[in-house]
C-alpha cells in the first residue's frame, strides 16, 4: 500500500519566495522543517494515554482502581476479566455487546454510504451542471451547516413518530408517512445522513469544482453524458475527497450518542455501542474499570476502517492530465 | 469526410464580451486550415464553437451536409485535441484511446485493433500500458493526438496541440501532424497563434484578429499578398519593416519620401497597383520584408534603390544575419501597427523624432558591423503599400 502511494505521489514543485502561499501550504512548509525526533517525541505523548489505557484494560479491578498503570512493569499480572465482563450478560437484563455491535453498524454502514453517494452526485451537479436555481440551491444547502442538531430532535421525533401532515381547509396532506421509525435504526440513520448531507456536498464541490475543465470537456467530445463523466471521471478521480469525508462521517457516527440516545434510547436492544457503553460504568460510576476494556472493543472498527481508507489519500491523482 | 462552412458566426459571451463577429469561413474536405492571431483573438472562441462545446450566438455552421449549430458534440463526428492535452489521468494510455471508442460500445475486438493502429501510427506501442503522469510532454501530446485520431472523424479540432512543447519537439511534431493529417486526408481546422506553425501547416490559413476574419489564403499568398496592414506586419518573421512615407508624383513616376531619402515606386509595382496614383501627394505606409533588404556588397544586379541607416544590432543566425538600423523615417503607427508591437511607447516615440528600427535579413557574408552607417539595397519590386487610415492594402 505504500508502494502505490509514492509511486504516484508526485513531489511539491519548489515555490518561488514572494508568492503568497496557502495557509494549507504554509502549515505543512513549518511542519516540514520540525525535525523528526522532535516529531516522534509528540507521537510519544499522544500514544501514551491510549498505551496507558490499553494495559489497564488487561489488570484486574483491584489493581486497576488502587495503582497505576505503570506498574505492570514491575509486577506483570494480566487478566481478561474486564473483557469477559463487558461482553457477558450476567446479572444485567441487557443484549450482549455483539448485539450493540451490530446495531453500530446497522447505522453506522448506511449513514456512511448514503450520504456520500447522494453528496457526489449533487456535488457534481452544482459544479459540473447548468440549471436554473443551482446558486441559490447551493447556498441554501450550505446554510443547513448552520442548523444545530439540537433543535431539529423534538420536529424529528414527531416526524418519525407520526408524520407529517398539512390540513388545509379540511383536506389533509401527507407530506411524510407515519413509518413508526422511533426506536429503530432507521431514525439514527435518517437524520445522520441529513446532518451530514450539507457539510458532504461543501467538501466535494470544493473537490470537483476544481478538477480540470478540459477533461470533461475531452470527454464530452469522445461522447460521454453527465452520467459516464461522473461514473468514469469524476469518482476515481474524487477518491481522496471521497475517502476522507468516508472517515469522517464513519467516526461521528461511530461515536454519535445524542442522536442515538434521542432516537433509540427507549429500545435498549436496537441501542448502539456508545449507549451501552455509558451504562456499563454502573449508575454511581463504580464499574469504571470496565470501560477501558469497552473502550478498546469500541475503537477497534474505527481503527481498521482508518487504516483501510487512509491508501486512498493519494496525492497527484491528477498527474499527467492537463498541463499549464 | 466532410467540409466546414461557417456562415456569418457569431459568439457573443454572457458577460457580452463580442469574441466572433460575423465569421465566414468555407473549410474545404480535406483541407488543413489554420486559424491564427494573436492571443484572444477569438481563436479558441471559433474552434469551440465548430465542436459544440460554446453555443453559436448567431449564423450557421454546417458540417458535412448538416447544419449542427444544436447538435451536440458526439453527434458532430469531430475529435479535439486540446492544449494541455486533457487526457485522463487515472487511465493507462490505452485506455485514454479507448475511451471513445468503449463508450459508443464498439466490439471489444475492434478497439483493441483500432487502439494498437493509433499506436502504431503514432509510436506509443511501448507505453499503452502507462499512465499519463508517467509520460513525457512529447508523449502525452501524441496520446491526445491518438485519441483524436481513433475515432477516425469527418474533423479534427486542434487548439495549438503543441505550444506546451519544447522548441526542438515542437518543430517535429509539426512535420508528424501535417504528415498524418495528408496521409489521413481529414479536415483539419488547427489553432495556433505561431505564424511560423501556420505558415508551415496550412494547406489555407485565416488570420483573425479581435474576432475578425482579415484574410483566408494559402500561405504564400498571404506573405506575398497580405490583405492589410495586420496581416503584413503578423505574417513573416522577422516582421515586415512598415514606415509612413509621403507619396509624390514626379513625372510619370511616383516616389515614396522618407527622411532618409526618396524610394522610386518601379513601373511594374504601379502597374500592379494603379490605386496608389490617388495617394499622389498623400501618405501612404510602404512595407519592406526585412529579406527584401540586401548588402550591396553581395552578390550583383541589384536596382538603384537604396536606404541608410546606423547599425543598431547584428543578430547572427548562422545561415543569414539580422540587422537592426537606425533610419531617418517615421515608423507606421496604426491601431494594426500598434497591436503587433512588442513596446508601444517606444513604436510612439520613434514616430515623434522620426526614427525607426529596420530589420534587414542579410547574406550571412556581409561585413556591417555595430556602430556602422550602412547603405543597403531595397527591392523596392516586392515592397507593399497600404492605406494609412483604413490599413487595407492598395491594389487598385
Ligand atoms: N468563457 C468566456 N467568457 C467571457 N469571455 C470569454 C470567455 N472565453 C473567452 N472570452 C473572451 O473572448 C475573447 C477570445 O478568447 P479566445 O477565443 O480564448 O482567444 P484565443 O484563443 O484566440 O486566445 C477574449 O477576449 C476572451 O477574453
Ligand atoms: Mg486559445
Amino acid at each position: 500500500m505504500t508502494a502505490e502511494t509514492t509511486t504516484t505521489t508526485t513531489l511539491p514543485r519548489s515555490v518561488p519566495t514572494g508568492i503568497s502561499l496557502g495557509l494549507g501550504a504554509r502549515i505543512h512548509r513549518r511542519l516540514a522543517a520540525v525535525p523528526t525526533a522532535v516529531l516522534w517525541l509528540i507521537v510519544g505523548l499522544w500514544t501514551l494515554p491510549s498505551l496507558g489505557m490499553l494495559v489497564s484494560s488487561f489488570r484486574a479491578e483491584d489493581a486497576v482502581k488502587t495503582t497505576g498503570w505503570w506498574t505492570v512493569v514491575t509486577d506483570p499480572k494480566l487478566t481478561l476479566d474486564n473483557y469477559r465482563a463487558v461482553f457477558s450478560t450476567a446479572g444485567t437484563d441487557s443484549p450482549d455487546m455483539w448485539r450493540h455491535f451490530l446495531n453500530s453498524l446497522a447505522i453506522v454502514i448506511p449513514a456512511t454510504i448514503i450520504p456520500i453517494a447522494l453528496a457526489a452526485f449533487a456535488a457534481y451537479a452544482f459544479a459540473w451542471m447548468d440549471f436554473k436555481g443551482k446558486t441559490w440551491l447551493f447556498v441554501g444547502v450550505v446554510a443547513l451547516m448552520a442548523v444545530p442538531i439540537q433543535m431539529s430532535l423534538i420536529p424529528l421525533l414527531q416526524l418519525y413518530t407520526g408524520g407529517a401532515h398539512l390540513t388545509i381547509g379540511g383536506q389533509t396532506l401527507t407530506l411524510f408517512p407515519d413509518l413508526n421509525l422511533a426506536g429503530t435504526p432507521a431514525a439514527a440513520w435518517l437524520t445522520h445522513i441529513g446532518f451530514g448531507l450539507p457539510l458532504a456536498i461543501f467538501l466535494l464541490h470544493n473537490y470537483i469544482s476544481a478538477l480540470p475543465r478540459d477533461i470533461f470537456e475531452a470527454a464530452t467530445i469522445d461522447g460521454a453524458d453527465h452520467m459516464q463523466i461522473f461514473r468514469r471521471l469524476v469518482i476515481p478521480l474524487s477518491v481522496p475527497a471521497l475517502a476522507a469525508f468516508g472517515i469522517f462521517q464513519f467516526l461521528w457516527v461511530w461515536n454519535d450518542y445524542l442522536v442515538a440516545l434521542s432516537f433509540i434510547g427507549g429500545a435498549p436492544d436496537k441501542a448502539p455501542m456508545t449507549i451501552r457503553l455509558a451504562t456499563l460504568s454502573g449508575g454511581r460510576g463504580q464499574d469504571w474499570h470496565l470501560l477501558t476494556a469497552a473502550a478498546f472493543v469500541s475503537i477497534a472498527l474505527p481503527l481498521a476502517v482508518f487504516f483501510a481508507l487512509q491508501r486512498f489519500f493519494v496525492r497527484g491523482l491528477l498527474a499527467g492530465s492537463v498541463k499549464g | 469526410m466532410a467540409a466546414v462552412v461557417l456562415e456569418q458566426l457569431n459568439k457573443i459571451y454572457p458577460n457580452s464580451s463580442h469574441a466572433i463577429i460575423d465569421l465566414d469561413l468555407d473549410i474545404i474536405d480535406g483541407e488543413f486550415l489554420v486559424l491564427v492571431g494573436p492571443s484572444g483573438c477569438g481563436k479558441s472562441t471559433a474552434l469551440r464553437m465548430i465542436a459544440g462545446l460554446e453555443d453559436i450566438s448567431s449564423g450557421v455552421l454546417r458540417i458535412g451536409d448538416r447544419v449542427v449549430n444544436d447538435l451536440a458534440p458526439k453527434d458532430r463526428d469531430i475529435a479535439m485535441v486540446f492544449q494541455n492535452y486533457a487526457l485522463y489521468p487515472h487511465m493507462t494510455v490505452a485506455q485514454n484511446i479507448a475511451f471513445a471508442l468503449k463508450l459508443a460500445g464498439r466490439p471489444k475486438a475492434e478497439i483493441n485493433e483500432r487502439v494498437q493502429h493509433a499506436a502504431q501510427t503514432l509510436q506509443l506501442e511501448p507505453w499503452l500500458d502507462r499512465k499519463p503522469g508517467q509520460l513525457s510532454g512529447g508523449q502525452r501530446q501524441r496520446v491526445a493526438m491518438g485519441r483524436a485520431i481513433v475515432r477516425d472523424p469527418a474533423v479534427f479540432l486542434m487548439d495549438e496541440p503543441l505550444s506546451n512543447l519544447d522548441a526542438k519537439l515542437r518543430v517535429q511534431m509539426r512535420a508528424v501532424v501535417a504528415r498524418l493529417q495528408r496521409d489521413l486526408k481529414t479536415t483539419t481546422v488547427y489553432v495556433t497563434h505561431d505564424q511560423v506553425e501556420a505558415m508551415t501547416m496550412g494547406d489555407r490559413v485565416a488570420v483573425l484578429r479581435d474576432g475578425r476574419l482579415l484574410q483566408v489564403d494559402a500561405p504564400e499568398t498571404l506573405y506575398e499578398r497580405p490583405a492589410d496592414l495586420f496581416v503584413a506586419a503578423f505574417i513573416g518573421s522577422p516582421a515586415m519593416n512598415l514606415l509612413d512615407v509621403g507619396l509624390e508624383q514626379n513625372g510619370d513616376q511616383l516616389e515614396a519620401v522618407l527622411n532618409a531619402g526618396r524610394l522610386i515606386v518601379p513601373p511594374a509595382v504601379l502597374a500592379a497597383r494603379p490605386g496608389l496614383l490617388a495617394y499622389a501627394g498623400g501618405r501612404v505606409v510602404v512595407g519592406i520584408r526585412p529579406e527584401h533588404l540586401h548588402d550591396p556588397a553581395i552578390g550583383s544586379d541589384h536596382g538603384p534603390a537604396r536606404i541608410r541607416g546606423v547599425v543598431e544590432l547584428r543578430e547572427s543566425l548562422g545561415a543569414v544575419i539580422d540587422l537592426h538600423l537606425r533610419v531617418h523615417a517615421k515608423p507606421a503607427v496604426t491601431t494594426e501597427t500598434r497591436q503587433a508591437a512588442g513596446d508601444i511607447e517606444l513604436l510612439e516615440r520613434q514616430a515623434q523624432v522620426g526614427e525607426s528600427v529596420v530589420v534587414a535579413t542579410v547574406d550571412s557574408r556581409s561585413k556591417a558591423r555595430v556602430g556602422e552607417t550602412v547603405e543597403l539595397v531595397v527591392d523596392t519590386e516586392r515592397a507593399h503599400f497600404f492605406d494609412p487610415e483604413t490599413g487595407q492594402a492598395i491594389w487598385d
